[in-house]
C-alpha cells in the first residue's frame, strides 16, 4: 500500500472512531435526559445540597462535567507534574503519613513528659503548641502575659526553656514542627541553639517552623512586626536554612487558620497558594535562585466536614502550585513544583455538645486527608471545644489515625478517587475558582495591600457570617447542636485543667535565668542584632548569638521592634 | 421609657488571643439586631477595654475569650469597671469557658457567659432582656 493509501485508510479509521464517540455521547445524553425526567418527577428531601462552603452540588456527575485539560495533562501519574495524584510516585506504599499530634501546655517540663508519652504510643513526629505570650513574643514574666502563661500551649521564653522542652529527645532523630509565626525567627534560633547544646549536627535537623506571617495578618492574628520587615526576616530564614539546615522546612504556608476563621474551601486554597507565591516572589526579589529555597516550602491545610470537596482541594492545590512554580516562576527542579502538606482536621467543626460525636467527625476528616494524599496529619481530640485535650482524648485521636492507616485499606492504592466524575469535576472547579480569586487579589494591589486594606479579613468574616446564618436557620444541620438533641448535651467527659501555679513557677524560673547569665554578653548580642536589623545583613546569625547568650524572647523581640516597629491592625467587623 | 434608645455595646477581645471569628460574628449579629456596636479590635488589656467602655458610655461589655485566660480577664475587667464608677455596665461574654468557671465568674458579678454552639439570637435576647429590666426597674 502506498503512503497516500495508508494515510487515507488511517483517516477513515479515525473518522469511524469519531463517529463511534459521537454515538456514545448521543446515547449518554439520551440516557441522561431519561434520568433527569425520573429525577425531576421524584420528591426530594428538604435539605441543603451544598457543601459547607456553600458550593452547589449536582445530584449526578458524568463525563460531561469534566471541563479542564485532558487527563494526561491534568492528572498525570503520581510523583510527576502536575502532581494532582500525589507528590510522590509511591505515596503510602513507601511511607505512611506522619502522625503528628500538636501538643503543648504549662511549662517545658510538663510538655516534655507529654512528648515522651506520645512517642511511646507510636506517634512519629512532634508538634509544638506555644502559649499565647510566646506566640506574641512576650516573656512569661511580662505584664501582658498575666493569666495566659502555659494555658493554651507551652511557655518558652528563652533557650533554657527550649533545652528543657527537648530534654532526652534527640533532635537529630525526631522531626519537630513548631507553630509560631510573629516571632518565629526567634523560636527557630532557640531550637537550633538547643540542638547545638545536645551536640547535634544542625545540618541533620528535620522539621518545620510555621513562620507564615501573611496568614496571621489575614486570619489568626498572632503578629509582631509590620509586613515588610516580617517578610524580610522570612527571606533571611530561607537563605540561612538552605545553607545550614537543608532538611528543615523554614515555612509552612498555612490555609488552616484562614479556613478556621471562616473562609470557604476555595478561599482557603486561593489565599494560601497566593501567599505561597508571594514568598517565592520575595525570595526571587532578594536574588535567591528559586530552586535553592522552593523545595523546602511546605504547606498546611484544613480538612473540614465536606468529604469530597476537601479531597478535591488537596488535589487542586498540588496542581496549581506545580503549574505556577514551573510556568510562572521558572523553577527547574521538580522538588520546587512538588507541594508537600501537613493537614489537620477542622477544629471549628467540633461541637461542645455531645463531644464524643467529635471522634466520628475527626475520623471522616482524617480519611479525606489520606484520600487527598497528605504527608502528615493531626487529628483533633474530642474535647478541644472544652479545654486542651486530656491524654485519653489525644490517644483516641491518634488511634483514629492508626485505624485509618492499618485497618481501613485506604493507604493501599494511590489516589483511589482519580477518574471519579465528581472528584475530578470538583478538582477542576476549585482550581478555576482559585485562579479567579488570584485575579481579585491582584485587583487589591497584591497580598500586602489586600491585608493593609483589610480585604482578606472582610472576605473571611463574610464567609463566617454566611455559615453562621445557615446553622442558626437550621438549614445546615449540626448533629447535637441544632438537631438530634437528646438531652445529654451536658458535658460528662473529663477535661484538662492547667495548674494555676504554672505561671508563678515559670516567673521564678525566668528570674533564675536572668540572674545566671552574662549580662554584658546579653547587651552586646542585642546591640549587634539591632545593627543587623538596620542593615541588609541576614539577621539569623545575630539572633542565634542572642539565643546562645540566653537573651529572652521579649528582649530579642523588643530589639527588633526598635528598628522594625509594630503591626497595626485594621479594625472592623 | 427609654425603649427608643439603642443599646450601646462594646465587643472586646481581651488578652493575647487573636481568634476573632466569634467576636466579629457576634458584633455583626448585635448590629443587625439594632444595637449600637463598638468593636475594640484585638489584643486589648483590661485597662484599654474599660477605658473604651467609659469613653463610649456603653451599657454592655461583651468579651470573647477563647484562650483559657478568662479567670484572670473577666474579674480584672469587672474590678476596673467598678472602680471607674461603671458598675451599672453589664459584663457578659463567651468562649471556651468550663461550666465550673462560669459559675465562679457569675458569683463575682459577671453576667451570663455563652459557650460554643450558642445561637447569636440567645445572646441578643439576653442583652435586650437585661436592658429592658434595667430600664423598667
Amino acid at each position: 500500500m502506498s503512503t497516500i493509501e495508508k494515510e487515507l485508510e488511517s483517516r477513515a479509521e479515525l473518522a469511524s472512531v469519531l463517529r463511534a464517540r459521537e454515538r456514545e455521547l448521543a446515547e449518554l445524553k439520551a440516557r441522561l435526559a431519561e434520568w433527569e425526567e425520573a429525577f425531576e418527577s421524584t420528591p426530594k428531601r428538604d435539605a441543603l445540597f451544598t457543601t459547607v462552603s456553600g458550593r452547589e452540588i449536582d445530584p449526578l456527575y458524568t463525563e460531561l462535567d469534566r471541563s479542564g485539560a485532558p487527563d494526561h495533562e491534568a492528572l498525570g501519574v503520581p510523583g510527576t507534574f502536575p502532581f494532582t495524584r500525589g507528590p510522590y510516585p509511591t505515596m503510602y506504599r513507601t511511607r505512611l503519613w506522619t502522625m503528628r499530634q500538636f501538643a503543648g501546655f504549662a511549662t517545658a517540663e510538663e510538655t516534655n513528659a507529654r512528648y515522651k508519652y506520645l512517642l511511646q504510643h507510636g506517634q512519629t513526629g512532634l508538634s509544638v503548641a506555644f502559649d499565647f505570650p510566646t506566640l506574641m513574643g512576650f516573656d512569661s514574666d511580662h505584664p501582658r502575659s498575666l493569666g495566659e502563661v502555659g494555658v493554651c500551649g507551652v511557655a518558652i521564653s528563652s533557650l533554657a526553656d527550649m533545652e528543657q522542652l527537648f530534654d532526652e529527645i534527640p533532635l537529630d532523630e525526631v522531626s519537630v514542627s513548631m507553630t509560631i509565626n510573629g516571632p518565629a525567627i526567634i523560636l527557630f534560633c532557640f531550637y537550633v541553639a538547643a540542638a547545638e547544646k545536645q551536640g547535634v549536627d544542625v545540618s541533620e535537623l528535620r522539621g518545620t517552623v510555621q513562620n507564615d506571617i501573611l496568614k496571621e495578618y489575614q486570619a489568626q492574628h498572632a503578629w509582631v512586626f509590620p509586613p515588610e520587615p516580617a517578610l524580610r526576616c522570612i527571606v533571611d530564614m530561607f537563605a540561612w536554612c538552605s545553607e545550614h539546615t537543608p532538611k528543615y522546612n523554614p515555612i509552612s504556608i498555612s490555609g488552616y487558620h484562614i479556613r478556621e476563621a471562616g473562609a470557604t474551601a476555595a478561599e482557603e486554597l486561593a489565599f494560601t497558594l497566593r501567599n505561597g507565591f508571594e514568598y517565592v516572589e520575595r525570595g526571587i526579589a532578594r536574588g535567591l535562585d528559586v530552586d535553592s529555597f522552593a523545595p523546602r516550602l511546605s504547606f498546611f491545610f484544613d480538612v473540614h466536614n465536606d468529604f469530597f470537596e476537601e479531597i478535591a482541594k488537596l488535589r487542586a492545590a498540588r496542581r496549581i502550585w506545580a503549574r505556577g512554580m514551573k510556568e510562572k516562576y521558572g523553577a527547574k527542579n521538580p522538588d520546587s513544583w512538588r507541594l508537600r502538606t501537613h493537614c489537620q482536621t477542622a477544629g471549628v467543626s467540633l461541637t461542645a455538645q455531645q463531644p464524643e460525636n467529635n471522634i466520628v467527625r475527626v475520623a471522616y476528616q482524617a480519611m479525606a486527608a489520606a484520600l487527598g494524599g497528605t504527608q502528615s496529619l493531626h487529628t483533633n481530640s474530642m474535647d478541644e471545644t472544652l479545654s486542651l485535650p486530656t491524654e485519653k482524648a489525644v490517644r483516641i485521636a491518634l488511634r483514629t489515625q492508626q485505624i485509618l492507616a492499618y485497618e481501613s485499606g485506604v493507604p493501599n492504592t494511590i489516589d483511589p478517587l482519580a477518574g471519579s466524575y465528581f472528584v475530578e469535576s470538583l478538582t477542576d472547579d476549585l482550581e478555576r475558582e482559585a485562579l479567579e480569586l488570584f485575579d481579585e487579589i491582584d485587583e487589591q494591589g497584591g497580598v500586602v495591600p489586600g491585608i493593609e486594606q483589610g480585604w482578606f479579613q472582610r472576605e473571611i468574616a463574610a464567609s463566617a457570617m454566611r455559615q453562621q446564618g445557615e446553622v442558626e436557620s437550621g438549614d445546615r444541620v449540626i448533629v447535637g447542636v441544632n438537631d438530634f438533641l437528646d438531652g445529654s448535651e451536658k458535658v460528662e467527659i473529663d477535661t484538662l485543667k492547667i495548674d494555676p501555679e504554672v505561671e508563678s513557677r515559670q516567673v521564678a524560673r525566668m528570674a533564675a535565668i536572668r540572674a545566671a547569665r552574662d549580662s554584658d554578653r546579653v547587651e552586646q548580642t542585642l546591640s549587634a542584632l539591632r545593627d543587623a536589623c538596620r542593615s541588609d545583613e541576614n539577621v539569623v546569625p545575630r539572633i542565634l548569638d542572642c539565643a546562645r547568650a540566653y537573651c529572652t524572647l521579649y528582649e530579642i523581640r523588643a530589639a527588633m521592634e526598635d528598628v522594625f516597629g509594630a503591626f497595626k491592625e485594621p479594625v472592623f467587623f | 421609657m427609654s425603649e427608643e434608645r439603642k443599646i450601646r455595646i462594646l465587643v472586646a477581645k481581651p488578652g493575647l488571643d487573636g481568634h476573632d471569628r466569634g467576636a466579629k460574628v457576634i458584633a455583626s449579629a448585635f448590629r443587625d439586631a439594632g444595637l449600637e456596636v463598638i468593636y475594640t479590635g484585638l489584643h486589648q488589656t483590661p485597662e484599654m477595654i474599660v477605658s473604651a467602655a467609659v469613653q463610649e458610655d456603653v451599657d454592655v461589655v461583651a468579651m470573647s475569650v477563647l484562650s483559657g485566660a478568662h479567670m484572670t480577664l473577666f474579674p480584672r475587667v469587672k474590678k476596673l469597671l467598678d472602680e471607674a464608677g461603671a458598675d451599672h455596665v453589664l459584663l457578659t461574654g463567651g468562649g471556651i469557658i468550663p461550666e465550673d468557671d462560669v459559675a465562679a465568674l457569675e458569683a463575682q458579678g459577671v453576667g451570663r457567659l455563652f459557650g460554643p454552639g450558642t445561637p447569636t439570637s440567645a445572646a441578643i435576647e439576653y442583652v435586650k432582656e437585661w436592658f429592658s429590666a434595667q430600664n423598667t426597674a
